[in-house]
């Protein structure tokens, strides 16, 4: 009887699956990497690159921003479904970003329609 | 009498497995993909800004530049480190909800939102230091002494972005005041943690915004010092 009345474990079989979890050493080794990377870009902006400045500036933003969804946000970890949905909305951004900046930053280049 | 108290003998589903899943995987999946979805739409949402901050940069790169050096790269850089700490926070709290550690969980809830906290307390002595000096677009606005009055532009969107970037830190926070409850009572285990999940991967996100607008708000013109 008490083993009825017990809460019941309800373990494995239906619904039960392992999930990852990652090691705290490697959450420290990331969170160490951003904090490299973050006085790195204040450390290279001393420097004048000319039109690299950005270049440089964005490359170590998207390199730290990367560190954060593979292993903070754990899409190394996830399904095939999820990595599409994450790098589709990156190629998303950047269809939006390549129209836009063709458009604006060639007007005048090429004069008026028709000439 | 007795067989009416016991407990039905199997139960079909697991108390926190929703009904329309198969398993606590498969509802695992769906709620990180729903997550992901929104973040797309984020993305999205913030990439139109900096389209806005990009174009400005385009046809006025003197304003932008002047209007960079009016922030102070070392309160910057201290949110961006307090920020990146509380990403690690937060990951350590999604850690203690999939193993079921109850107390970590709770603890790195609350260190995640003082962390929050500071970076908006920090960005609150940063905005009344604009204030002070009528860098605030609109009526009170005066142009610096030498400087184009379209800097007043860099300013509206310095306040446009860091603006909707704190507004969605305040959000967070209070998506963890709202997660502190289920967590100390302890409903988070291997199986069932989307809840923490989802509002770990929305900070992450957060964390991630705020990485591109340091070096591009802060950063512009920092070697002509």
């Amino acid at each position: 009887m008490s083993s009825l009345t017990s809460s019941s474990p309800s373990p494995a079989s239906s619904g039960h699956s392992s999930v990852h979890v990652s090691p705290v050493g490697t959450y420290l080794a990331i969170f160490g990497a951003l904090l490299v990377l973050t006085a790195t870009t204040v450390w290279v902006a001393y420097f004048d690159f000319g039109v690299l400045n950005d270049v440089v500036a964005m490359a170590i933003a998207v390199a730290k921003a990367t560190l954060v969804i593979l292993f903070f946000m754990h899409v190394r970890y996830s399904t095939k479904l999820t990595k599409l949905t994450v790098v589709g909305g990156f190629v998303w951004l950047f269809i939006f970003f390549l129209l836009l900046f063709a458009d604006y930053f060639t007007r005048g280049v090429f004069g008026p329609a028709g000439k | 009498m007795a067989e009416i108290s016991a407990p039905s003998q199997q139960p079909a589903h697991p108390a926190k497995l929703q009904h329309h899943f198969e398993s606590y995987s498969q509802q695992r999946e769906s709620a990180t993909l729903g997550m992901w979805m929104f973040l797309v739409t984020e993305i999205m949402f913030f990439g139109g800004l900096f389209v806005v901050y990009t174009l400005f940069r385009f046809n006025f790169p003197a304003a932008a530049r002047l209007g960079s050096e009016h922030l102070d790269v070392t309160l910057g850089a201290l949110n961006t480190a307090v920020l990146i700490g509380s990403s690690l926070t937060m990951a350590l709290a999604v850690r203690a909800a999939q193993t079921a550690r109850r107390k970590p969980l709770v603890g790195w809830l609350l260190a995640t939102m003082a962390l929050g906290l500071v970076f908006l307390g920090v960005k609150v002595v940063e905005y009344a230091e604009k204030i002070s000096h009528h860098l605030v677009p609109g009526a009170h606005f005066q142009v610096p002494p030498g400087e184009p009055a379209v800097v007043e532009a860099f300013f509206a969107i310095y306040f446009s972005m860091t603006g909707l970037h704190a507004l969605h830190m305040i959000v967070g926070v209070g998506v963890m005041t709202w997660l502190l409850f289920p967590a100390w009572k302890g409903v988070f285990n291997e199986d069932y943690h989307n809840p923490v999940e989802c509002a770990g991967l929305y900070w992450h996100f957060v964390d991630i915004v705020w990485i591109f607008l340091f070096p591009l708000l802060y950063l512009l013109g920092f070697h002509l010092h």
